[in-house]
């Protein structure tokens, strides 16, 4: 498959959309848990936009979604660190740049030549809402096992600090989904490229464990 | 620190569904509506032979998601550490009266007739003598200050003591290799919970909060207080509890909560 390999394989495309309907399921079922038991007064998500009729089909979504999140996640994760895709792709991240592309990316002059080198406004969302997610999943293994895994509670200081950080981690998924959708649209390139596979990239760029990594980016 | 009546909660319902939604959206349910009257018009014969019914793809939704439900509650027993104890907390943090919750309003609590009141004792039990009010205040008691967690994301801290139910269990004969034990409530309330979470040493049957008598609304003479399980596995009122192999469902997973409900 020399020359062969497409920007985003099979396997991440199938991963990011897989992803992409366990994300609206969490989102959408959590927003209806939320609503049972409001942390701000001034906020309730309207009916229109949560998941199930009542709190519990909201759970019973949330918990089904969740297994759909964390297999899949653990499949990209695994992927991503054994193929060399997250440092080819993701590292490495200098604050310099990061400021540069941002105001780049603001005034709309930032450059999409090549689809298959993430710049560095990219790299910092996809490596923060990975971690995010992460955490996110921390807690929510605190909330939904505040006994058995009360050490993770204690990380968030108690059960309604772990609910508000979970919170807190919906809503940064949620700006980074906004973010992350109006700059595809932006560049409509992307969509394509993350369901047909998109340009295809040099053997030294492919997913597959380097040893000594190449030196062109 | 004092409770706060929430505004809405799905087990005080205090009004229906919300009109303004429809109000707002009536063009787009407007628009639906007459979609689906010209689908129907176009295929009328084979839309109705087919399931094109809202309800059977409700059903076969719910259908897949409760078999989910019923494997977390293999995952959950599988994750259930017998050995581990929740935090405790001072005195100093306990919140009185405890906060009320139940499907219906404080109000609307009936006392539990305690003239005839009996503890009841049925399934794999060898001595299902009943029990008085008096026999069960002169079995030995142990406190628990514990966070009350419910489903709904909400919790506080209690101090609850009555008799320890493994030490109960074993006294009366159980047979503590059963599955499940169940607590039959005053008002036709009923949940069940796994024999390992019963046999929990901060698992009891609190006659007392805050060393009172607990009062009418959080379940005189006798309730269920678990610190390994959400609140509504928490029967109040307790009239009766059986020992079974037979899974029942309890008044909430009829609902389509989930049956563990461990924490």
């Amino acid at each position: 498959m020399n020359a062969g390999n497409r920007m985003h394989p099979l396997i991440i495309r199938v991963m990011h959309w897989t992803n992409a309907v366990a994300m609206i399921i969490m989102i959408m079922s959590g927003w209806k848990i939320y609503n049972d038991e409001v942390i701000f007064g001034f906020l309730h998500f309207p009916d229109a936009i949560t998941l199930g009729p009542w709190a519990q089909h909201g759970l019973q979504w949330h918990f089904f979604g969740m297994w759909i999140l964390v297999l899949n996640g653990m499949a990209y994760l695994g992927y991503g660190l054994a193929s060399g895709r997250f440092r080819r792709l993701l590292l490495p991240i200098r604050l310099r740049e990061v400021i540069g592309e941002a105001i780049a990316a603001l005034t709309f002059r930032l450059p999409h030549a090549d689809l298959t080198r993430y710049n560095a406004v990219q790299k910092t969302l996809y490596v923060g809402v990975i971690l995010i997610i992460i955490v996110q999943v921390i807690s929510g293994l605190a909330i939904w096992k505040p006994v058995q895994f009360s050490f993770l509670v204690a990380l968030f200081s108690d059960f309604q600090g772990a609910r508000l950080a979970h919170f807190l981690g919906m809503t940064a998924i949620v700006l980074f989904l906004l973010v992350h959708v109006a700059l595809a649209l932006l560049v409509p390139r992307t969509i394509l490229a993350m369901l047909t596979g998109g340009p295809r990239i040099g053997g030294d760029h492919a997913d597959a464990p380097i040893p000594t990594h190449s030196s062109n980016m | 620190m004092s409770i706060i009546r929430r505004p809405m909660s799905l087990f005080r319902p205090r009004r229906g569904p919300d009109q303004t939604i429809l109000r707002e959206n009536r063009a787009l349910v407007e628009e639906i509506d007459r979609r689906k009257l010209l689908r129907g018009a176009v295929s009328l014969g084979a839309v109705s032979m087919l399931t094109g019914c809202d309800i059977a793809e409700q059903d076969q939704v719910q259908s897949v998601l409760r078999t989910v439900s019923s494997f977390n509650d293999r995952v959950q027993a599988a994750m259930f550490d017998p050995t581990r104890l929740a935090p405790t907390y001072t005195a100093a943090q306990v919140v009185k009266p405890p906060r009320f919750n139940a499907y219906y309003e404080i109000e609307d609590v009936k006392p539990l007739d305690i003239g005839g009141w009996k503890l009841e004792l049925a399934g794999l039990v060898v001595d299902k003598r009943p029990w008085s009010l008096q026999q069960i205040y002169e079995l030995p008691e142990q406190e628990e200050i514990i966070k009350h967690i419910c489903v709904e994301g909400w919790d506080y801290i209690g101090q609850w003591s009555g008799p320890n139910l493994r030490q109960f269990l074993t006294r009366v004969g159980a047979d503590l290799t059963a599955k499940y034990v169940a607590f039959h409530g005053n008002d036709d309330y009923m949940e069940s919970i796994d024999m390992a979470s019963a046999l929990h040493p901060q698992t009891i049957l609190a006659t007392k909060y805050a060393g009172e008598p607990i009062t009418d609304p959080y379940g005189y003479p006798l309730r269920l207080r678990t610190a390994v399980k959400l609140g509504f596995k928490n029967p109040k009122w307790i009239r009766a509890i059986e020992v079974t192999n037979t899974y029942q469902e309890g008044f909430w997973e009829k609902q389509g909560f989930n049956w563990f409900s461990g924490l």
